[in-house]
C-alpha cells in the first residue's frame, strides 16, 4: 500500500460506500454512507493500513441539513504515520450508528459522551449511558435547539 | 492598676478576635485556585492577615473560599460543606465565576454560588490578582469588625 493514498485505497476497495474524498491541507478525508462504517473500521483496524489509535469521535449538529447530525472520526497510524478523517451523516429520527468499541476501546467513553452531549445512539455499546450530565437530566445539551438559559439545577436554588 | 488593663465591649473583642483567626476551607474547582495558592503561599503570604490556616475539614474552617466554576453537578457538595461549617462562618466568591457564573453561561454551570449559598465578599477578576484577595480578605475582617456578633450565652430570639 505504500505508495497509495489512503483515500485512493478505500475508493477503490470500497466504491459503493465512499460518498467524497478530499484532503483540504493535506487532511485526508473520508466521507461514507452510515450503513459502511463497521466494515470500513474493521478494514482500516488491521494492516496494511493498521489504525491503532482512534485520536477523537465527535459530532456536529447541522439544524438546517435533512442529515441533521455528521459523525466525524479521526484516526491515526502509529505504523505509516498517516492520519485520516472519515465523516457519515445521519438523520434526526434515525440517529443510530454501529459502535466502535470493538475495534478502539477508547471509543467507549467518547461515544457516551456524543450519547449525553446529542443523543446518537450506538449500536453494539457495552453500556451507554450518560458521561457528563447526570442521569435525570433531560435532553442533550449540545444539540442547537437546546435554550441557551435552560437550567436543570440538583438543588433547588435560592434565587 | 495604671495600664494593667483594658475596657472594650464583648461585641467589639470577639469581632476583633475573629477576623484575625480566620480558618479558611479552600474549595478550589478550577484555575483561579492559582491565584489562591499564590495569595496563599510566601509572596502574598495570606498569614499576615491571621488567615493563614487553611483547614481541608470545613468543620474546623470559618471562612469558605469557593475558589473556581461550580457546575450544577458540585452545587449539592458545595451545599453539603457549608452546611458542615460550625457558625459563626462566612463565604467569599472568589473569580468570576464564583461571583457570577463568568463567561460559562450555559446548561452546566451554577450563575453564581450566592444562588446556593449566602455569600460575604465578592472578589472578581478572571482570575483576581492577589492584592485583590487580600483586599476582599480585608473587606471581610472589616465586615465581621462591624457586625453583631453571636456566641454561646448569647440569649437567642425564639
Amino acid at each position: 500500500m505504500a505508495e497509495k493514498t489512503t483515500l485512493e485505497a478505500l475508493k477503490q476497495k470500497f466504491p459503493e460506500y465512499v460518498v467524497e474524498t478530499s484532503a483540504p491541507f493535506g487532511d485526508e478525508t473520508l466521507i461514507i454512507r452510515k450503513e459502511a462504517l463497521l466494515e470500513i473500521a474493521a478494514f482500516l483496524r488491521k494492516p496494511p493500513f493498521d489504525f491503532q489509535m482512534l485520536l477523537d469521535l465527535t459530532c456536529v449538529d447541522h439544524p438546517g441539513r435533512s442529515d441533521r447530525f455528521e459523525m466525524v472520526y479521526h484516526l491515526f497510524s502509529l505504523a505509516s504515520n498517516r492520519r485520516l478523517r472519515i465523516k457519515l451523516s445521519l438523520p434526526e429520527q434515525a440517529a443510530v450508528v454501529g459502535s466502535l468499541v470493538r475495534f478502539w476501546k477508547n471509543a467507549n467513553w467518547l461515544e457516551r459522551e456524543v450519547f449525553d452531549m446529542f443523543g446518537v445512539r450506538f449500536e453494539g455499546h457495552p453500556d451507554l449511558r450518560r458521561l457528563f450530565m447526570n442521569d435525570a437530566f433531560e435532553g442533550h445539551p449540545l444539540r442547537k435547539d437546546y435554550p441557551l438559559r435552560k437550567r436543570q439545577p440538583l438543588i433547588p436554588l435560592r434565587k | 492598676m495604671q495600664g494593667n488593663f483594658i475596657t472594650t465591649k464583648l461585641n467589639a473583642m470577639l469581632g476583633w478576635a475573629r477576623k484575625f483567626s480566620l480558618f479558611h476551607y479552600p474549595y478550589v474547582t478550577a484555575c483561579c485556585g492559582m491565584e489562591y495558592m499564590s495569595t496563599a503561599c510566601a509572596h502574598f503570604d495570606i498569614d499576615r492577615f491571621g488567615a493563614g490556616w487553611t483547614r481541608f475539614s470545613p468543620r474546623q474552617s470559618d471562612l469558605l473560599l469557593v475558589v473556581g466554576t461550580i457546575s450544577q453537578k458540585q452545587a449539592p457538595i458545595l451545599r453539603i460543606v457549608y452546611d458542615q461549617m460550625t457558625e459563626p462562618k462566612w463565604v467569599i466568591a472568589f473569580g468570576a465565576c464564583a461571583v457570577s457564573g463568568g463567561i460559562y453561561d450555559n446548561y452546566a454551570v451554577v450563575q453564581g454560588v450566592d444562588q446556593v449559598i449566602p455569600v460575604d465578599v465578592y472578589i472578581p477578576g478572571c482570575p483576581p490578582r492577589p492584592e485583590m484577595v487580600l483586599d476582599g480578605l480585608l473587606k471581610l475582617q472589616e465586615k465581621i469588625q462591624q457586625q453583631k456578633q453571636d456566641w454561646r450565652w448569647q440569649k437567642r430570639q425564639p
